[in-house]
């Protein structure tokens, strides 16, 4: 037993000058913890089977998202419920469509939304951010009070006039969204890039000559990343909640094309008829996604930052 | 054009004997605005003086050791030579050449030949990123051209020279004990070959049996590369094995320069004399009987520091003259440097 012990420890140790281990990354690491996370992995797995439905929903669908099934028409409330046999696994809605297809199709609309929404906040607000944290003096202050400025802003007025002004488009509601969602990230990088620039080792690539900005993007970047993620996972149902918002208003989307919003906003409209599937079906959807999201974020945040617990 | 001016500069006229003249600061000053509390934007902000007038030279191939208590400027000078914080006055002549009023641009091309260690070991070297590309930095910063399996070959030279196992290329800096890490930091200063290394209290933070290795492999490298150090520590035992002059720092200002034997066989200024024998004796027969020079109070406030001698308020020499007169830095005997208006 000892002399194989012995052997074993031997071994470890001749070719421990040959090999090149691969470094454990404090990636690696963060995926660990955030695999351990039950919830976090729960959502996650929420979240893939809802990109999954939005992404073959249209071939499983017996229906288009915009055909009128003429023999429902009118009495959707009497024959339009759920069913297997005539291919309306969803119902219909209360012009006779096809339900489970509009909710694919609201699905995808709303998660374009939000992913676009927080990516465009992501790129924009981070490098934004980090330029005038790590710059400081006059740049960050005429950088942040133009944030400041921007946010005092109401959003929702503003996203309802350019609707309102331009007419209802899907192009023009990723663009309202994403020059709103950056200004907030690009605080938060901010006051994350103060802390990280006068870390010695920002001090070292200085001293060695780095450009500013490759250092913004070398060492500033990837440190804060993991901020970035969690706020961006949970900014993304906040991006789908205000498209929905939107929607409800009916300003949103333009018919026949549909969002969770819309959707929501029509079932809750015939509810009283006794049609509750209208409702529960996309609000389900958009419900499941919203906590999925929050449980990915908050696994993200404890991975990232395992100090914070 | 560096090479240009370093010839035709008069002043570094290097006979056989003498050894060459790398570093030369004149009356360096670094001052920081300090903002009281809740000032309008207009108000003027009183002048933190944290380096105060330093002069000294620094000759090829040697290590200057920069003591002083904490606060007193030690740090600040360093990057102030370095240009990462902005000088108030003086010259840092580099080989001829005034680095003070360079522009960013200007100085980029100079950072290849003064490097930095840090304090911090760990805190020196980017978590996200593997050793192999800590090191491989400054030179892909100054050399974009070399290809990748050069760079590789010289960062595993450079991991070998400073005693680091090569193969240890991809792993991250968390994985690395405070010493080994210090070792990391060694390898990035000294792949580009610089002329001048500044070590900003590099052992600090390390153990004391670590502490010797490191210290131990900065000589030996010194000696190989040629190197020049300027060693800051407020270790006194750490700076006289390593050093070859030393720089006492008082509140930003120069008290005492001299060669390390000499400063410790005959320190010439006050507070050299308190510094010095407050050094721990390893005999305890010697230590219990040595008598220990208090220095009484704190360290004066660098926003208003003492008139005349910036030691006087806690000299035991101190008289009228010091509050009045601020000494100049003479010479009292061969290279000995002292500012004190009564050193001996």
């Amino acid at each position: 037993m000892l002399t194989h012990k012995k052997t074993n420890v031997e071994d470890l140790a001749e070719n421990l000058g040959n090999e090149t281990p691969v470094g454990r990354s404090l990636w690696r690491d963060a995926m660990h913890r955030f695999s351990r996370n039950k919830a976090a992995m729960a959502g996650l797995v929420g979240l893939l089977l809802i990109v999954l439905f939005a992404a073959i929903g249209p071939f499983v669908a017996a229906w288009h998202y915009s055909d009128i099934d003429w023999g429902l028409m009118g009495n959707a409330a009497s024959a339009g419920q759920p069913s297997i046999e005539n291919g309306h696994y969803f119902g219909v809605d209360d012009l006779g469509r096809d339900l489970f297809a509009r909710t694919v199709q609201g699905s995808q609309i709303s998660l374009l939304v939000g992913t676009i929404g927080a990516l465009i906040a992501v790129v924009i607000g981070t490098l934004y951010g980090a330029t005038a944290g790590y710059f400081g003096g006059r740049i960050d202050s005429i950088m942040m009070r133009t944030v400041d400025i921007l946010m005092s802003i109401p959003y929702m007025l503003f996203l309802i006039l350019l609707l309102v002004m331009f007419g209802r488009s899907i192009l023009l509601i990723f663009i309202g969204i994403g020059a709103i969602s950056w200004l907030e990230m690009a605080r938060i990088v901010r006051g994350q890039t103060l802390s990280i620039k006068n870390k010695e080792y920002i001090e070292a690539a200085v001293a060695s000559g780095v450009r500013p900005f490759k250092i913004v993007l070398r060492h500033v970047v990837p440190n804060l990343l993991g901020v970035v993620i969690v706020y961006a996972t949970l900014l993304v149902p906040q991006m789908i909640l205000t498209e929905s918002f939107i929607s409800f208003l009916g300003l949103g989307v333009q018919e026949p094309q549909t969002s969770w919003g819309a959707l929501i906003n029509d079932g809750a409209g015939t509810m009283r008829y006794g049609t509750l599937w209208q409702l529960m079906f996309p609000l389900g959807f958009f419900i499941a996604t919203l906590l999925s999201f929050f449980f990915v974020g908050d696994g993200l945040r404890d991975a990232l930052d395992p100090k914070d617990r | 054009m560096t090479e240009h001016t370093q010839a035709d500069a008069p002043n570094t006229i290097a006979t056989d004997d003498s050894p060459k003249k790398l570093l030369s600061v004149r009356d360096l000053k670094v001052y920081f605005d300090i903002f009281p509390k809740g000032a309008m934007p207009w108000t003027k902000p009183s002048k933190l003086k944290a380096v105060n007038g330093v002069s000294f030279d620094l000759y090829e191939g040697e290590t200057l050791g920069v003591v002083g208590e904490s606060g007193c400027g030690k740090s600040t000078l360093a990057r102030a030579i370095i240009r990462m914080l902005p000088v108030e006055g003086g010259e840092v002549v580099w080989l001829g050449q005034d680095l003070a009023p360079l522009k960013d641009k200007a100085m980029r091309n100079h950072r290849k030949d003064i490097q930095m260690i840090f304090q911090d070991p760990l805190a020196s070297l980017n978590p996200r990123m593997t050793i192999g590309q800590i090191i491989a930095e400054p030179l892909q910063t100054h050399y974009p051209e070399l290809g990748k399996a050069e760079v590789k070959e010289r960062v595993a030279d450079m991991m070998k020279t400073v005693g680091l196992l090569p193969n240890q290329i991809n792993r991250y800096p968390h994985e690395f004990s405070g010493g080994q890490c210090q070792r990391i930091g060694i390898a990035r200063a000294l792949i580009l070959k610089p002329k001048l290394i500044i070590c900003d209290e590099p052992v600090s933070a390390l153990d004391v049996s670590i502490q010797a290795q490191v210290i131990n492999l900065l000589m030996s490298l010194q000696k190989k590369m040629g190197l020049s150090l300027i060693f800051i520590a407020h270790d006194l035992s750490v700076v006289k094995h390593i050093s070859t002059r030393i720089m006492v720092l008082y509140l930003g200002n120069v008290m005492e320069v001299a060669d390390a034997a000499d400063i410790y066989r005959q320190p010439r200024h006050p507070y050299t004399q308190a510094l010095i024998s407050a050094v721990p004796i390893p005999d305890p027969k010697i230590e219990r009987n040595k008598e220990v020079i208090l220095i009484e109070g704190d360290l004066p406030s660098p926003i208003n520091p003492p008139s005349g001698c910036v030691f006087r308020t806690r000299c035991p020499k101190a008289d009228a003259k010091c509050a009045e007169q601020k000494p100049e830095l003479v010479f009292a005997q061969g290279t000995h440097q002292v500012a004190c208006h009564y050193y001996d």
